[in-house]
Order: structure tokens, then sequence, then C-alpha cells
């Protein structure tokens, strides 16, 4: 749990003071993802950084996990908080084993543990421990660098991750990937992560909840659905965008729809056009794409076993105005 | 032909003489380096010092070798040392200090800011982070500086033969009085060969220790 109070950050310059950061209060819980969303200069980063105490705030009280921790050695807490960067940061003069270990080697594990905690973190990443443990961080490709760094990060099991637009330099394809990878190792690790970003698309998708932020100000701090739904004001709703309504749906899936009385019935996939049929956990926005191109202005809906459990039209989506998004959004990432 | 015969007879002079000027320039050199790395890795932690420090060490390296051997022949004359070893080896190791100072202040500033950035962030301390991260990867620099160092005290190292400190400048100050041309050419050309050969050798060592990055290679071209 994060939880930040009147957290104000007040840079001197000869024109005036700027203020970076501007009175923030909000608090994070226990293993959410929290995305920080702005246009650039935001602020954003500066929040970010004063968590882990890279930037010391003018004013207000920073507590994870209840500390204050202006109490606590700033080096301490950093070891204790997970850290990644766009551009990776990976140390180059270490191999790809030296930089995952840099953590636990500050916090003086010993070998047994720093070695099986190596082989841990990159099973999890989806790389063979192996194949990279005397490689050097150059001889990689930017995703494959960008998993050691987040591997980096989880490297002592810190309760709290901080990432500042770690994906942000990787292409679409590869970003698409990473943010997939995250919310999988997510539903395991189940930390609580700040996630910097100046993209809607990657805030709904990783965000259990979403942090707006203008010239140092919280503008709006909520669900994903709720920002959507119910932007605060007139910068909330420019910044999501005029789409919001169909970006909106992706937060639901083809199962919001149905009213749950749906029977099994005889047919199977065979029968239908494969074309035109959605599954129970597709997301809406694809959904509604497809019902796009479909002749008879219907879907078939099948289930986990390929079975027909129901049609959806255009009359389903109405029913949208009424219900909140009750998906878990780490489900619909799949 | 004056020349092979000079270097058939005089052999072993001048592999003595050789040997002299190593002994001044590797003493000078590494006093310099066990002063001027850990200077410069100071300065770069203390942005308003580094500003005076190089300026001063650029000033040093502005007045004339023969003026600085002049300098130094007063100063030392206090504890009878005029002439000979000790005011060539002061001279040499305040003119190898800029080039290391430089070199070492620059290879630790030119660290990748994301790369201090995440040191910083995963709970280095100040020290933790020199040793572990900036300086291996300012290394090849600080080395190329050592370098530059050597070379330049080689040269520098010949006219400390004018205040008795001997080494292959030697030859040169000698049959410049003398008019003895060859001799002049032979202690010049040993010189040189000197130069070139420390040059050569330090140069497989910078390649040796730099990291395996292709960055960092590129850098320790410079």
């Amino acid at each position: 749990m994060i939880e930040l109070k009147d957290v104000t950050k007040v840079y001197k310059s000869e024109e005036g003071d700027v203020k970076a950061v501007d009175g923030v209060t909000m608090e994070v819980g226990e293993g959410e993802i929290c995305v920080f969303l702005g246009p650039s200069g935001c602020g954003k980063t500066t929040l970010l950084r004063m968590i882990n105490r890279m930037i010391e705030p003018t004013r207000g009280t920073i507590r994870v996990n209840g500390q204050d921790i202006q109490q606590m050695d700033p080096y301490q807490l950093r070891r204790s908080i997970g850290y990644v960067i766009q551009q990776t940061g990976l140390f180059p003069n270490m191999t790809v084993e030296q930089n995952v270990t840099v953590v636990p080697r500050l916090l003086g594990w010993d070998r047994v543990k720093i070695k099986d905690r190596y082989n841990e973190l990159m099973d999890m990443m989806g790389l063979n421990p192996d194949e990279y443990r005397d490689r050097y961080p150059w001889e990689l490709s930017g995703g494959q660098q960008q998993r050691i760094g987040v591997a980096r990060a989880l490297a002592a099991d810190p309760p709290v991750m901080l990432m500042d637009e770690p994906f942000a330099a990787l292409d679409p394809v590869i970003r698409d990937h990473l943010q997939s990878e995250l919310l999988r190792i997510q539903r395991t690790v189940r930390k609580t992560i700040l996630f910097v970003s100046h993209q809607i698309d990657e805030a709904i998708r990783l965000g259990d909840t979403i942090a707006i932020f203008q010239s140092g100000k919280l503008m709006q701090h909520g669900t994903p659905d709720e920002l959507l739904s119910r932007p605060a004001n007139d910068f909330v709703s420019r910044f999501v965008g005029s789409d919001r309504h169909l970006k909106r749906l992706s937060l639901f899936r083809v199962r919001d729809l149905l009213d749950g009385t749906e029977k099994k019935s005889a047919k199977n996939v065979g029968q239908i056009d494969p074309q035109y049929a959605v599954h129970l956990d597709t997301n809406l926005r694809e959904a509604l794409s497809i019902l796009l191109s479909s002749p008879t202005a219907s879907l078939h809906v099948l289930d986990e076993d390929q079975q027909v459990v129901g049609r959806i039209n255009w009359k389903d989506f109405e029913k949208l105005g009424a219900i909140q998004s009750s998906s878990d959004p780490e489900s619909l990432a799949q | 032909m004056e020349l092979i015969e000079f270097v058939q007879s005089h052999w072993e002079q001048m592999l003595e003489l050789a040997w002299e000027h190593v002994q001044l320039v590797g003493l000078s050199v590494g006093v310099a380096i066990l002063t001027g790395v850990p200077f410069g890795i100071y300065i770069s932690q203390r942005e308003s010092l580094a500003k005076w420090v190089l300026a001063v060490a650029g000033m040093i390296m502005t007045i004339p070798s023969i003026a600085l051997f002049g300098i130094m022949i007063p100063i030392f004359s206090v504890i009878n040392q005029g002439i000979g070893f000790v005011p060539a080896f002061t001279a040499l190791v305040l003119y190898s200090q800029l080039p290391i100072i430089r070199n070492t202040y620059v290879a630790i500033q030119s660290v990748d800011p994301n790369i201090r950035d995440a040191a910083i962030g995963m709970g280095m301390t100040p020290l933790q982070r020199l040793r572990q991260v900036e300086i291996p990867i300012a290394l090849p620099v600080i080395m190329a500086g050592v370098r530059t160092a050597t070379i330049l005290t080689i040269g520098i190292a010949a006219i400390a033969a004018y205040i008795g400190a001997g080494g292959l400048g030697e030859y040169i100050s000698r049959g410049i009085s003398t008019s003895y041309t060859t001799m002049v050419q032979v202690g010049a050309i040993a010189v040189s060969i000197l130069a070139l050969l420390a040059d050569f050798l330090l140069g497989k060592f910078q390649k040796w220790i730099a990291p395996k990055t292709p960055m960092s290679n590129k850098e320790a071209v410079r």
C-alpha cells in the first residue's frame, strides 16, 4: 500500500517557482497496478521518483506499507523497491546474471540463494537461465533487455515496483507482448506497481487504477472504467480521447452481455460460420468490430469447448450503459 | 651508415640509457596514475571543484618543459636535489596529471545517465556505484588518458637530460653541445621508438581491459 499526502515538489527557477508536482493526495492498494498517465512534463515521473527518494518532496508525506519513507535510510528503501526505466539501464560491464542479481548482492544474500533466484527469475521471464547467464546486455534484443530489466527489479522480491515508461521504446508488437507478460507475472507475484505511461491504451490495459496528471496536479484517479465512462473534467475527457466509449468496450467481455441463462445448444462450431463467432472471453471492442462485418447483424457466442451458447446483436450493446465493469481487467489481457 | 656504426659501438650504453628513460617515465606515470585517477574520480562527484582543477592542470601543461625544469631547480636546491632525478620526476608527474585527471573526469561524467539512474535506483551507495558500475565502464577512457600521458612523458623526459636526469635525452643534449649530429639522430630515433612501443603495448592493454561492449570499444579508440 502506498499513501501520498499533499505531495508537492517545487523547483526554483529564475522566472519563479515551478510546481512540478502540486499537492497530490492518493492511495494505491496492495497488489494493484496504478498507472500514472499524462502528457510529458505533467510531473508523473517526478512523482514516481519521489517514492524511492531519488527526488525529495518539498512538502507532503509518502508512506509505503505504513512507513513514512522520510524516516527510512534511502539506500535500504531503494533496495526494497523494484525500479525499471525506459532505456533499461542495464549495466554494460556486467553479464546478464550479474545484472539480474545486483540487488540481492547488495543485500548480501549467500551465493546459492542468489543463483537459485536467478534461475527462478529467468524461468519466470521465459528466458533460458543458462543460455543468457554469461551474455552481455548489448548482445540481446530490446525486448529481451527490458525483460532482464524487469527480472532485475523483481530480484529481491520487493513488495513495491516503480516502472518508468518501461515499454515506451519498444516496437508495438514487442510492447504488446511484454504488457501481457507483465500481467501474467503480476498474477503470481502480486506486487504494488506504480507504472508511468503516456499512452491511454497501455494504461487501460495494465492499470487496476489510472491516475491522470496535468501540470503537476492530479486530475482524476479511478478505475479505467470510471475514467472512460465518467471523466472528471474536460482535460481528462480530451486526454482519454473522443473514442473513449469505444475504448471502454475493451474493458468488457462478451460474457458481460449475456445474462447467464444461455444454454448449450446442440450446435457446435462446425455448423456455423466461424468468421462471425466470438468467444465468451472476447473483449467487446473486438466483438463490435466483428459484428460490423457480419451480414446477419448478429454473432454466435462460443464457450471454451467451442459449443455455441448464444447470440449477440446490436441490441445487446445497449445494455452497456447500465452495467459497470465487472470483469477482472487482468483476464482481458490474455 | 654512421648511424648503424654508432648503434653497433654504443649498443650497451644505449640500452642503459633507455632503461633509465623507462624508469623515469614509468615511475612518473605510475605516481601520476595513483594521484590523478582518484583525483579525477573525486572531482567527477564535485562539479564545482572540477572546473578549477582542470583549469590549473591545463595551466601546468602550457608551461614549456624547459621552463618547468628551470623552476624546479631552485625549489629542490633547498633539499640539495636541485638537479638530477628528483626535479625531473616531479615535473613529469605534474605534466602527466592533466591527461589522466581530465580523462578520468570525462569518462566518469559521460557514463550514460540512464545507467547511473538505474544504479542509484537499485540502492547503490555512491561508492558502490563508482566501484561496481561507473569505474568499470570508464576504465577504457581512463586508460586512454594514461596512454596519452605516457607518450607525452617519454618526449618530455628526453629534455630532462638537461638537468642531469639521464635517459636517452643524454644523446640529444650531448650531441647538440658537441655538434655530433649522428648522436642527436640516434637519441631522437631511440626516443621515438620507445614512444611507439609504449603506445602499442598500452593500446593492447587498453583493448584487453575494455568491457566487451561495442560501445565502449569505440570510446576506447578516442
